[in-house]
């Protein structure tokens, strides 16, 4: 119920969330899951007669899961309300560093699992590293990402 | 520590996260880290906490929240290392 009241807290709609369901959330870390789907627009381009996930949506999906999902969770927990009490559209959210390194190609239909660590969240800032595995377990990608997340009308 | 030592120091820590390093010629004590030195906010952040392990010094929230420039800066770690 929990990993749900995040995943619905989240500012992305369709096409750009990227995050299907949440297996652990805790202070110090969460992970989930998100399958890319067979039909995708960005397949029709990426590439052309060949379509492959790109590695931006790889990290994107990373930071959707990995520090955004974990973000509105310590921010509840900071302000030690309830997610239902947390209004998410008064978040200011921004990426501000992503250093990621690729291993394996992600084709259309497959599903990717995201781990994420969180490193610190200090001043507002959260910094996690996370990584991404295939259906076989293999690495997809791994790095270091970064966000800002803090309530609007806590400056 | 003397508040030149501090200010120096406070150089080292800021440079690596200045993207136009010409911008550090006119580095001074009323320097503004995000004004004249174009950080962004999350690396001051990271600046904050390169300052916490370079003085093993802890800042609050409410310290963080005032250190806009240099002179912010060395105010707050002054501080805290009297403790």
């Amino acid at each position: 119920m929990l990993h749900q009241e995040i995943i619905e807290q989240l500012p992305y709609s369709e096409p750009f969330l990227f995050v299907d369901e949440l297996f652990h959330v805790a202070h110090d870390g969460v992970s989930g899951v998100y399958t890319f789907p067979k039909e995708a627009y960005f397949y029709q381009g990426h590439f052309k007669n060949h379509p492959v996930t790109p590695g931006v949506l790889l990290t994107e999906c990373m930071a959707q899961i990995g520090v955004v999902c974990l973000g509105i969770y310590l921010v509840a927990e900071n302000k030690q309300t309830s997610l239902e009490g947390l209004d998410t559209n008064m978040l200011q959210i921004a990426l501000s560093s992503s250093d990621v390194q690729y291993f394996a190609p992600v084709f259309p239909g497959e599903q990717v699992r995201v781990v994420s660590k969180k490193i610190y969240f200090r001043f507002h800032k959260l910094k996690c590293e996370v990584s991404m595995y295939n259906s076989q377990n293999k690495v997809v990608c791994h790095g270091t990402i970064a966000g800002m997340i803090k309530p609007r009308n806590d400056e | 520590m003397t508040r030149e030592e501090i200010i120096t120091k406070l150089k080292a820590i800021a440079t690596p996260y200045v993207l136009n390093k010409s911008l550090l010629d006119a580095y001074n004590e009323n320097t503004d880290f995000i004004k004249d030195l174009e950080i962004n906010s999350a690396n001051l952040v990271d600046i904050i906490l390169d300052v916490e392990d370079e003085f093993g010094i802890e800042v609050n929230d409410q310290a963080m929240d005032g250190m806009l420039t240099v002179n912010d800066a060395v105010a707050v770690i002054q501080k805290e290392l009297s403790k």
